[in-house]
């Protein structure tokens, strides 16, 4: 097996992985940096982040209140060190990328221009019209083409970490076009590979958002943290799941019911506001989960807009205007009319909400270090956290950027503190084992369970079960059904025996990633007994601060369910308090 | 390592054929040869000038022969043919921004119309 | 035709394996599609209940990451904008042309990568400007000027439509000089003249000779045909200066 001899390995080349290579490679051009990745850089799915990056700039905001937008917005269950932490980077980071080229849109002065985002008391999202991640990762990938000391593996799927003398010193992966194994060996592994909103079926998340990287921690022995933390994202187009940004509502769109009505005024989010005239913080610009929540209370009332694509509400930007829609709203337009066929300037468009984003993930500390010396986290598939049970819109796109980095200063004090490799003999042993258990899963020509079934019957439990109304008994159900995924994947068949690109394969591993990450989801939501932000229980319909004002972790078992574990939330200053979206004292 | 790509050669010879663009492409690139070739009958009208009045009457009368009419025509028509072709993108190469907005395509291209008429009917009543 | 009625569709789909087959040749799967489909839900149907060893690259289904680029019944597009309703019962899919087949549907695109990054596509900046001292200001004018040019996703359809990339294959192609005229075009960037050395050549712009097709089939309207125009013109303006007005500074 070839052996890439590196100082950092990273896994994963979209937002996060890219922005921590960058740091490394200007921290210390010596360094040898390893970016890899299943994916082209630019494939990666920070590109379809539509609405913004929020980062305290203007000055009528404060870091304060972005504080406590999201400390809020998390329903009390982030990390408020780590919150601080994020808050003071954010405008720096951002300021960077813009010093890095990205085409943020302007203020008729030059500056930079924001645009409100649910949850935030002011406006405080930096944004590219509607494709803002797209160009945050372009803007990324074209800037790390400046150094010569990252060097990129594109297209090489990570499959295991090589984890010796209690440190992760790091990683196999398969190189797809050939089927190639290799070995990474290196002084510090960073990863930062997004989430997992696959193991959904209705999601806005694309195909390659399978959990690999939090199941590679996760099989390594470090925990995964809040995982049943799954944020519906409240506009996704009925038919494919297509995102339609929160942008849409900040800009002035509006929610119907099929009577016309404002119902978000009926869930706690009133009294109505002016149409086309958008008031932070309440009714549309209220945050997902309140959104999310409110589409299922309609649905329940019979509310509802009946598509052929099932329960619909109706999100209405006509008011808006054509300029406005098409300078600030271009590419939901074009999704609109291309996916849907129909036009926002004319009609308002079917709706409902869908899977999009992951609060939880490998846990790590502010520092983005896991508790396995040697391994960093940063991005969707990291859990520092300061996105708690329900994470704010445009947060996640900053916390790419900051995390990424502060990943990466972490990695480079690892290195720093000179930690002997251990012998080449016994990490190529374990690096072999890696290699055993692909081969192993390539060879087999006896299994009867069929990858696109297994993962149909996966999908269609954590819809039915584990979606923004949750129960004990579903739960329970998930969790047994989940179990028995992960057994019967034991005995999966291979068709595809080329060593060539074969994605059969790729599926495969893909699908064992996903199913041990949703157990994790099913587990930790069945354990807890609480409604708190993305995670609502019928029958437990209260926050119960007293007792689960706690991080879950879940610790990996090869053949059982995980162990759960918790952890208390980190309090600074913000005291857990009501989440209050109604306009009333406004 | 065991992958082998395969490389499809595109042909020297007929590529174009393959796409009702290409076609349109190389129709433009082909009708070029007029415009050469009426080069070559300016140099020779040159060359016809300069042995004198009779080689230029001469030079003269076969442009009044059919064949001559025939090919001023074919030319002629090509010519219109680049220049509409030409016009067509040139708000392309050519864009114009005026404050934030560029201005709009149509009136670039009616633009050049204009200049082409303005200046063809210059030199018609120059030449009368 | 309603968005969910069926259609059977016969997908012919160029399938070549480098470890059994000396060529690519032809399989046809017979598709049970609804009407609202594209080009890409067909293929995973396929994968997922028909044949799973077909291979090809997909992500976002929503134009955007730029993975599934292919050719539907001979031109270039994203598999996930290539709606079934805009086709007949027969529909043709095979890799981009112009890319060497890796497998199916996947070619080798390193050469464009390659080329991409040949062109210094990053902001070099006309004055270095500490981050605490803020952003670089740009009036949405500015923006604008080179707004376009930043949208390119690089699914490389560009290049599959470029005849001229097939016949000559070290052209740096549309993608490639587009991105560097978004940084030349940028308020902010002086790296113009760095650019100009990679893009100004034969091999760069005046290896194109405008057939157009890249900008035909660009599934977001960058326009790169128009970029290397401009690119022309600029860089021809660049050579009088240089050489009848040696004392005007370029």
């Amino acid at each position: 097996m070839e052996i890439i001899k590196t100082d950092v390995a990273i896994v994963g080349a979209g937002g996060a992985g890219l922005r921590a290579a960058i740091a490394l490679a200007e921290a210390d051009p010596k360094l040898r940096i390893a970016l890899i990745s299943k994916v082209y850089p630019m494939r990666s799915h920070t590109c379809a982040a539509e609405g913004g990056a929020a980062g305290v700039i203007k000055s009528d905001d404060s870091l304060d209140l972005h504080f406590n937008d999201t400390v809020g917005g998390g329903d009390w269950l982030s990390d408020q060190d780590a919150v601080e932490y994020f808050i003071n980077e954010a405008p720096k980071e951002l300021t960077q990328l813009e010093h890095w080229g990205c085409p943020w849109s302007r203020e008729p002065n030059g500056s930079v221009a924001v645009r409100p985002f649910g949850g935030m008391k002011i406006k405080r999202t930096w944004f590219a019209a509607d494709k803002s991640g797209f160009h945050i990762l372009h803007t990324l990938f074209q800037t790390s083409l400046k150094y010569p000391s990252i060097q990129r593996f594109d297209e090489y799927y990570a499959t295991d970490l090589l984890v010796e003398d209690g440190r992760c010193q790091g990683l196999t992966a398969l190189e797809i076009r050939n089927g190639e194994m290799k070995q990474f060996q290196a002084g510090a592994v960073i990863i930062a590979a997004g989430g997992g909103g696959k193991m959904f079926p209705f999601t806005t998340n694309g195909n390659i958002k399978t959990g690999d990287g939090m199941a590679l921690a996760y099989r390594a022995g470090t925990p995964l943290k809040d995982m049943e933390f799954v944020q519906y994202h409240p506009t996704g187009l009925p038919n494919n799941g297509i995102l339609l940004t929160e942008g849409c509502r900040g800009e002035g769109g509006i929610l119907l019911n099929k009577d016309g009505r404002r119902y978000l005024q009926d869930y706690g989010m009133g009294p109505e506001t002016p149409v086309g005239q958008p008031v932070l913080k309440t009714m549309e610009l209220g945050p997902r989960d309140r959104l999310s929540q409110a589409f299922w209370g309609e649905q329940q009332k019979g509310n509802t807009v009946k598509t052929p694509w099932g329960d619909c509400v109706l999100l209405d930007m006509r008011h808006l205007g054509e300029k406005k829609i098409d300078e600030r709203l271009p590419l939901v337009r074009d999704l609109c009319i291309s996916y849907l066929g129909k036009d926002p300037v004319k009609e308002p468009i079917p709706i409902r909400p869908v899977v999009h984003y992951m609060m939880g993930g490998i846990h790590t500390d502010v520092q983005a270090a896991t508790r396995l010396p040697g391994l960093f986290a940063a991005g969707e598939c990291a859990c520092v956290s300061i996105n708690g049970a329900n994470r704010l819109g445009s947060n996640s796109l900053t916390e790419l950027l900051v995390f990424g980095r502060r990943a990466a200063l972490s990695a480079m004090a690892h290195l720093q503190s000179n930690p002997t490799p251990s012998s080449d003999a016994a990490l190529a042993a374990k690096a072999k084992a890696s290699q055993n258990r692909i081969q192993a899963l390539f060879d087999k020509s006896d299994g009867t369970e069929s990858i696109a079934g297994l993962r149909q019957e996966m999908m269609d439990t954590m819809e039915a079960n584990v979606g923004i109304y949750r129960t004990g008994e579903g739960l329970a159900a998930a969790c047994e059904k989940i179990s028995e995924l992960r057994r019967r994947y034991a005995n999966i068949t291979l068709t595809d025996k080329s060593r060539v690109y074969n994605t059969d394969l790729m599926q495969a591993l893909e699908l064992g990633s996903m199913l041990d990450c949703a157990e994790a989801v099913t587990v930790g939501a069945r354990d807890r007994k609480e409604s708190r932000g993305a995670h609502q229980r019928l029958d437990f319909t209260a926050r119960d601060d007293e007792n689960l004002l706690k991080h879950s972790l879940a610790h990996y078992h090869p053949t059982e369910p995980p162990r759960i574990e918790y952890l208390d939330v980190v309090i600074t200053k913000s005291q857990p308090g009501i989440r209050d979206y109604s306009g009333a004292k406004k | 390592m065991s992958s082998k790509p395969y490389v499809r050669e595109m042909s020297k010879t007929t590529w174009f054929l393959s796409q009702p663009r290409y076609k349109r492409y190389m129709a433009r690139e082909v009708t070029c040869i007029f415009i050469f070739a009426y080069t070559f009958l300016l140099i020779w009208g040159l060359g016809a000038l300069a042995n004198g009045p009779e080689a230029f009457s001469g030079f003269l009368e076969s442009l009044r022969s059919p064949l001559g009419v025939l090919f001023n025509l074919a030319v002629l028509i090509v010519t219109v043919y680049h220049s509409i072709s030409w016009f067509v993108v040139t708000p392309q190469a050519m864009p114009i921004q005026r404050g934030e907005e560029f201005v709009p395509g149509n009136i670039i291209v009616n633009a050049h119309y204009g200049a082409w008429a303005v200046v063809s009917l210059i030199i018609l009543i120059w030449g009368m | 035709m309603s968005e969910l009625q069926k259609r059977q569709i016969q997908l012919e789909v160029l399938r070549y394996n480098p470890e059994t087959d000396t060529a690519p040749r032809y399989q046809t799967y017979s598709v049970p599609c609804l009407n609202e489909w594209v080009v890409l839900d067909a293929l995973n149907y396929v994968k997922d209940h028909i044949d799973p060893t077909l291979s090809y690259r997909w992500s976002c289904h929503m134009a955007v990451c730029g993975s599934c680029g292919m050719m539907v019944n001979g031109e270039p597009k994203l598999a996930c904008k290539a709606f079934i309703h805009e086709y007949g019962d027969q529909i043709k899919v095979e890799p981009m042309a112009n890319f060497p087949i890796e497998r199916d549907l996947v070619t080798t695109v390193e050469d464009f990568i390659t080329k991409l990054a040949s062109v210094k596509p990053y902001l070099i900046p006309k004055s270095d400007q500490p981050i605490s001292a803020g952003e670089f200001k740009q009036t949405p004018a500015e923006l604008k000027k080179f707004k376009q040019y930043t949208l390119c996703i690089n699914c490389m359809l560009c290049y599959a439509a470029c005849p001229q990339y097939g016949l000559v294959p070290e052209f740096l192609g549309p993608a490639a000089i587009s991105m560097a005229h978004r940084y030349n075009q940028d308020s902010r960037d002086g790296g113009r003249d760095q650019r100009q050395e990679v893009i100004a050549t034969d091999e760069g712009v005046w290896e194109c000779s405008f057939v157009g097709a890249c900008s035909e089939v660009c599934p977001k309207h960058v326009d790169p045909a128009g970029a290397l125009q401009q690119v022309k013109v600029a860089s021809t303006i660049d050579w009088y200066k240089e050489h009848l007005m040696p004392w005007v500074k370029k």
